[in-house]
């Protein structure tokens, strides 16, 4: 069928063959994005159970938990958390998920395995700079995992770092010495490996796609690593210079962050002609466009997913689903402010941040539109991928509801700082990203270490997770209403002690879902090892992934580059097969 | 499978609306004359978000129920997508106008509006982890601000100089924001160290105080009581503790209250 002879071939790179460039310093763009993926599956476990601490804390303060004061005597003596331990655990949970699993995995991970192969290129447009990318991230996190070990204790800022708090040193508080460096020096070397990284996404996309690889025919998850690169460019490019003036303000006596007239621990600071408020704008800068980062790959891997198990294409084929994805990448550059209502920035501009995060509801309705029309009068398969998929949806839906509230200023005035933005966005970026992580997991695993995942042990997972999420994170919304503060290491005003037994609920949710999470680790590591052989195309799926074995090749394609002959998502077809893949000669028959 | 979706997913919806609609957990009663703005506000987001809400995780779950595991010809949405983005973009689209509208006239008289000429005025000092006020005294003027002076061991919270600064002399620094019913209050917040914030939930009133800026507030509260203030900006280890309170008397207890600080 195929015409071998319109197959341009490869001829790039050897294979290499010794193990430290085979498997550490690889340039190989699939094992550098199972390390992304390694990178994040360690650092999200990290973060879950600093989060069980967090929430233990919260639910029985004075609760000694066993061994943890071996692993901090300042912050737990005896195994209970201070307070300020609260905050230092708060503040590495907040940085190590949005960070390093939040961005790591959706993006990093799957975009550097994936990107390639769906474009039918053999590898990045530059893989050094690939290599490059992962190690930096990699030190990044070890700077930052550092911080949890130093003598003072780790950062109690935030994964915001607000100045004054994060840039006088130590006399703001502990771990605002050592450990609040490190936090500001692992952020800047995460910006270097993702500038690298977003070059290499927005090159190899322009560049490198095969013959018959327009961008039309590009899948949507290609088309969301693309975007997203475009966001990470230009929010990272502003984080960077934001973290380095945070460390000249920290370590060399200059006052960016810091205005005149400070006085802390009955010391008057020296310093003169800073602003506070600079460091916000420069921060949410980056920030608004994070939550995308880690958001738009999730759209583009649940929308490139989904048809392969309503066995159709998306309502609308690929272009309404693009355009959303543009439009809110567009959007959010011009929403940060939202952050800001009652910061003490002109009252005037809240206004003209409102309106545009109000706005940026409108491409979000639009794509939860799109997939529950697509849903209508499928052939609905049920797979953990797709469960994943669908919880995806739902959970996407109960985050950005939320995001009606807190988009108004004169509602953010009283739900600011509550828990109700604690719910509204770890449903909306957090458990929404992470249910898009999953999917991907089930879908691509089998591709990706060429043995199937097992399906029972997978739908286990997502009925528990889904259950979990909700049973977690819905009741924050009614604590946020009740007016309970978030950052609060102990609940101790009249009004907030009738919500402890909410909290302790919370808690409890909170332990058993994340337990639930072993059932995929289990899955996951057994799998590797032991699971049965993949097929080359497990779901009857169309994309160039799988066109080529499982896993690929070194080259991906084994010697000649693929061409394509149709559109990203032929499903839906008459006859025996129902899908035609993208190299399929000939016009398609499927609607 | 499907059905077990479906089923689970109309529990959970049903099961995360009852608290809102039975208002289990909900806003304490507002104390302000702009906070019927903002619970009006809140009221209509709740409503035209909990029709989104429902409709449109019931659809997902009825569509689930509907098309899981079927193994037939595929249908198409009657009509393509192009209704399909324009009901979005129409539905929202005007909710997002709505809301803007009168959302945005709910925040000018809270946060633009100028403040009343006769308002009472009452300088915040925040610091980790405590709030002080000051009232300028019978002579209507706050002494300077003195950084270097600013000591927590004396306890001249605000920096003032009484000894070469007349205005300062009779400045009454306390713990508690005590104010008249009834009467527009304006406040000045300032921080000597690092941000916070002043927030009580019952004025529906959320302000942080920044370091470097003096930060206007105003407010009138129409019902006496004793509320709590809590810091809701990150400031430290304390932050969870950082609070004071609201007392808000009648004018004649209030300025019986005045006159026995300044006899002090």
């Amino acid at each position: 069928m195929n015409d071998a002879s319109a197959q341009p071939e490869i001829h790039h790179l050897a294979p290499p063959h010794s193990f430290i460039r085979k498997h550490v310093f690889s340039l190989d763009h699939k094992v550098i994005g199972l390390q992304y993926y390694g990178l994040a599956l360690a650092a999200v476990f990290i973060g879950m159970v600093l989060s069980w601490l967090m929430r233990l804390h919260l639910g029985w303060a004075s609760l000694p938990i066993p061994g943890l004061q071996h692993f901090s005597q300042n912050g737990a003596p005896g195994g209970v958390i201070t307070p300020e331990y609260y905050l230092s655990l708060m503040t590495m949970h907040g940085t190590i998920m949005i960070f390093f699993v939040l961005t790591n995995a959706p993006f990093s991970g799957f975009g550097n395995y994936f990107l390639p192969i769906q474009i039918g290129a053999e590898d990045m447009a530059f893989p050094r700079f690939n290599m490059m990318s992962f190690w930096t991230t990699f030190v990044a996190f070890l700077v930052l995992i550092a911080a949890l070990f130093v003598h003072d204790g780790p950062p109690i800022s935030g994964w915001t770092a607000y100045p004054t708090l994060s840039s006088i040193g130590k006399d703001a508080g502990p771990g605002e010495a050592m450990g609040q460096n490190l936090w500001a020096v692992s952020i800047a070397l995460f910006c270097i490996g993702q500038l690298l990284g977003s070059l290499n996404f927005i090159a190899t996309t322009l560049d490198l796609r095969t013959k018959g690889m327009t961008l039309a025919r590009m899948p949507l998850s290609t088309w969301a690593w693309f975007i997203t690169a475009c966001i990470g460019l230009l929010a990272f490019a502003d984080l960077l210079p934001a973290t380095i003036l945070l460390i000249l303000d920290r370590t060399a006596g200059t006052s960016f962050f810091n205005p005149a007239g400070l006085v802390v621990s009955d010391t008057l600071q020296p310093h003169s002609g800073g602003s506070p408020l600079l460091w916000q704008h420069l921060f949410w800068f980056f920030g608004h466009p994070e939550v995308y980062i880690a958001i738009v790959p999730g759209l583009g891997i649940i929308s490139h997913i989904l048809p392969a198990f309503i066995r159709k294409p998306l309502l609308g084929g690929m272009r309404v689903m693009i355009g959303c994805m543009i439009a809110i990448g567009f959007l959010s550059y011009m929403v940060w402010g939202h952050h800001m209502f009652v910061s003490g920035m002109n009252p005037f501009s809240a206004i003209l941040f409102s309106v545009p995060t109000l706005i940026i509801t409108i491409p979000n309705t639009v794509a939860v539109l799109i997939w529950l029309g697509s849903i209508y009068g499928a052939n609905l398969r049920f797979t953990s991928a797709s469960l994943f998929c669908l919880g995806f949806i739902s959970v996407f839906i109960s985050g950005g509801i939320s995001g009606f509230f807190l988009a108004q200023p004169a509602i953010d005035t009283y739900l600011h700082a509550t828990y109700f933005v604690v719910a509204h966005f770890h449903f909306v970026m957090a458990v929404a990203a992470i249910f898009g992580i999953f999917a991907a997991t089930y879908f691509w695993m089998p591709k990706m270490i060429g043995r199937m995942m097992n399906e029972t042990l997978g739908k286990w997972h997502f009925w528990l997770t889904f259950i979990g999420v909700y049973c977690i994170f819905m009741p924050m919304h009614y604590l946020g209403l009740a007016g309970n503060v978030r950052r609060y290491a102990a609940f101790t005003d009249n009004f907030l002690l009738p919500l402890i037994p909410v909290h302790k609920f919370i808690t409890v949710a909170a332990l058993l879902t994340g337990a639930a999470q072993f059932i995929f680790l289990y899955n996951l590591f057994h799998t590797r090892w032991w699971g049965p052989k993949a097929p080359d195309n497990p779901w009857e799926a169309t994309s160039l992934e799988w066109s080529t074995t499982s896993p690929p090749p070194f080259d991906n394609f084994g010697g000649k580059h693929p061409v394509v002959y149709q559109d990203a998502y032929e499903y839906g077809a008459e006859g025996p097969q129902d899908y035609v893949m993208q190299t399929t000669p000939g016009k398609a028959s499927a609607t | 499978m499907g059905k077990v979706f479906a089923v689970l997913l109309v529990i959970i919806t049903l099961v995360s609306v009852y608290p809102i609609i039975a208002h289990t957990w909900w806003p304490p009663p507002t104390i302000s004359t702009t906070g019927p703005g903002v619970d009006g506000q809140m009221n209509e987001t709740m409503i035209e978000t909990g029709i989104l809400f429902l409709s449109s995780q019931l659809i997902l779950a009825g569509f689930v129920w509907a098309f899981g595991g079927r193994r037939g010809k595929i249908k198409h949405w009657p009509g393509g997508h192009k209704p399909v983005v324009a009901f979005g973009i129409i539905i929202v689209g005007l909710e997002v106008l709505s809301l803007s509208f009168v959302g945005s006239k709910v925040w000018a008289a809270m946060y633009m509006a100028a403040p009343n000429a006769n308002a009472v005025h009452v300088d915040v000092q925040a610091e980790q982890f405590a709030f002080f006020f000051r009232y300028a005294g019978p002579d209507g003027v706050f002494g300077g601000i003195h950084p270097e002076k600013i000591s927590d061991a004396t306890g001249n919270y605000f920096g003032l100089d009484p000894e070469n600064d007349v205005a300062a002399r009779d400045d009454i620094v306390v713990g508690s924001l005590t104010i008249p019913v009834n009467t527009p209050i304006l406040l000045t917040l300032h921080t000597k160290d690092v941000i916070h914030n002043f927030y009580v939930p019952e004025l529906r009133i959320q302000q942080d105080i920044v370091p470097g800026l003096d930060i206007p507030l105003h407010f009138t509260a129409t019902k006496t009581g004793r509320y709590e203030i809590v810091c809701t900006q990150l400031c430290g280890l304390g932050h969870y503790s950082m609070r004071a309170f609201l007392e808000v008397m009648s004018q004649s207890d209030y300025d019986s209250w005045l006159k026995q600080q300044s006899g002090d």
